[in-house]
């Protein structure tokens, strides 16, 4: 018998503590699946944020370290330095990654740090109730912009592969969605483009994922994804921003 | 120990942290002690180590956080606005039970304050700093030999307990130059990678996960017991003190860091006037050597602190006379270092009483 699905080994049993419709799950499975095929679970510390994913060291099974908020890049940088041989990554959502935290991701990926982050952006602080962010968009209404983002109260979205891949210091920067299975195809190719980029030394490594928040965008999960496809992705753009020699 | 070098402090420091193992070096410069990671720029790379020079405090600190959680000796110096800058970091460092080491180069504050030597960081470094209920070791040099002695020390005890130390010296010992010899070089090739270390499971039965969180607050409950255990190990078995002239003495003075070094001045000054005094000098700031105090409250008339700050080591030494005798005190403020002369002239004040 041939075996056409499996739970990869990365994977733990638990159940995962995400709403129905929240793209984190498959996040972590599409993660969990390039740790197992590149041989890497083992030799894996996922550095985790402050957020919904603060509980993913329940469900990935690799040694573990919770940052501070948006601290993911720093601290895995100094894993990484000390120990080369360990693969390295950051698992951060938009609040953590590009509000509190876009110092730390700037300069990790200025300096070409060796380390690969997977970028949750799903427009809005899920774990705190759905508060406004960097990446919400123009409109949209949350629970600190009630009116709806307003640019001349809260300026523009933030498109950080955009910003990133103006930089020398990234091998790879891309854009993936979760919305439906081409796209997930597409987020897991871009994924282990990012993790190669880290095995072979070419510096820092980041792959956004645009996702959903049903809960807090008080929709359906069927709808959540239809607002990606409808309202999301015409402003962040999926596609590939930067790819060094040698990253394949 | 080897040949004897004339050296100052900030740089001593640095390579006293270097030959004490120090493998990785993250910080960010602040004055008054960028001769400490410049010294480390050059001497890392040298030996095959890492020196990373972060966009701030608060990206150094998190770096150390990093390097920590692999078993690996990791320091960064600053000065005082850098340090409040670390406290996060400090706290969640504290509830993950990892060692590092911090050397905070104290300056006039609050604020932006300015670059000369103060002692106003006490509360801070003795009682957290960070949120939730935590301590660091903090140790007090007052010779550049001294801090030189101490580093290898501050790496030992944060292994041993699996916790931060700070060295907490100021712009006038990080300044000054003074004859210095080195301790033997510690041995790094006979460091392993400990079993708790977060550095990929590899062939380990289990995984390993370091973290300062528990969503569940019986569980963050025995995770704070799991620290207040540690520092009550560490109350009982690393006290450091030095007596100073205290053997005859009607009074005592406490003082620690550079106004501990004025003190001993202060006290010949008064010696030959037929006063007998000592001092009490705590080395390690935390744990508090409240012993020592509390039993000298049975020999001398009055106790006299004098610090870089409005009384801050004050109030410990107040709970370890716990009322027996007077405790008087001078102290400078913003940057201001007093003289031995001034010291022993507000000393003398509380003689008729």
């Amino acid at each position: 018998m041939k075996t056409i699905y499996k739970v990869p080994s990365a994977i733990t049993s638990r159940d995962t503590t995400y709403c129905p419709g929240c793209t984190h799950g498959v996040a972590h499975r599409i993660v969990a699946e390039l740790l197992d095929e590149m041989g890497l679970t083992k030799k894996t510390v996922i550095v985790w944020p402050v957020g919904c994913s603060v509980f993913g060291y329940y469900f990935i099974w690799t040694d573990a370290l919770i940052a501070a908020h948006g601290r993911a890049c720093a601290m895995a940088t100094g894993i990484k330095r000390v120990h080369p041989e360990s693969f390295v990554m950051t698992y951060q959502g938009d609040g953590d990654l590009a509000s509190i935290g876009i110092a730390e991701t700037v300069h990790a990926a200025a300096r070409g740090e060796n380390i690969t982050t997977v970028f949750i952006n799903n427009g809005n602080y899920g774990m705190t109730g759905g508060q406004m962010s960097p990446t919400t968009l123009i409109g949209q209404v949350t629970t600190t912009s009630p009116y709806g983002r307003k640019p001349e109260l809260n300026g523009f979205p933030l498109h950080v592969p955009e910003m990133l891949a103006t930089m020398d210091g990234p091998a790879y920067i891309a854009r993936g969605a979760l919305d439906n299975p081409q796209h997930i195809n597409q987020a897991k190719k871009f994924i282990q483009k990012a993790f190669t980029a880290q095995q072979k030394r070419l510096g820092y490594s980041l792959v956004e994922l645009v996702s959903t928040c049903p809960t807090n965008w008080k929709m359906t999960p069927v709808e959540s994804i239809e607002r990606v496809k409808r309202e999301v992705l015409p402003i962040f753009p999926l596609g590939e921003f930067r790819a060094v020699k040698g990253v394949e | 120990m080897g040949e004897k070098l004339l050296m100052k402090g900030s740089e001593a420091i640095a390579e006293a942290a270097i030959r004490a193992g120090a493998m990785a070096f993250f910080g960010y410069p602040i004055t008054p002690q960028n001769e400490t990671p410049e010294y480390f720029s050059r001497r890392m790379p040298e030996l095959g180590r890492v020196f990373l020079q972060a966009e701030s405090e608060v990206a150094a600190i998190n770096m150390v956080y990093g390097a920590a959680c692999t078993g690996t000796r990791a320091i960064t110096t600053s000065s005082s606005p850098g340090i409040s800058l670390m406290q996060e970091g400090f706290s969640y460092i504290a509830n993950t039970n990892v060692p590092c080491v911090v050397v905070n180069a104290m300056r006039g504050g609050p604020g932006l304050g300015d670059i000369a030597p103060a002692q106003a960081d006490y509360f801070q470094a003795t009682k957290g700093g960070g949120h939730g209920d935590y301590h660091s070791i903090v140790i007090a040099p007052h010779t550049v030999q001294e801090e030189a002695d101490l580093m290898f020390d501050a790496f030992e005890l944060a292994d041993k307990y699996r916790i931060m130390v700070v060295v907490l010296v100021d712009g006038l010992l990080g300044q000054m130059m003074e004859p210095v010899e080195f301790k033997d070089w510690v041995d790094v090739k006979k460091f392993k990678t400990p079993e708790w270390a977060t550095v990929g499971q590899g062939d380990r039965a289990q995984r390993n996960i370091l973290i300062s969180f528990d969503i569940l607050a019986e569980g963050l409950e025995k995770m704070n017991l799991v620290l207040q255990n540690k520092y009550a190990k560490i109350r009982e078995n690393e006290v450091r003190f030095e007596e100073y002239k205290m053997d005859d003495a009607d009074y005592a003075i406490t003082a620690f860091g550079t106004v501990a070094r004025i003190a001993k001045t202060t006290i010949e000054l008064a010696r030959n006037e037929g006063i007998k005094v000592g001092l009490i000098r705590p080395i390690t700031l935390y744990p508090f050597p409240e012993k020592v105090i509390e039993n000298r409250a049975s020999n001398v008339k009055f106790f006299f602190d004098t610090e870089m700050n409005e009384g801050q080591m004050l109030e410990d030494v107040k709970l370890a006379v716990n009322g027996k005798k007077p405790v008087y005190f001078h102290g400078r403020l913003g940057g201001i270092v007093p003289t031995a002369e001034e010291i022993l002239d507000e000393f003398k004040k509380h003689l008729g009483g």
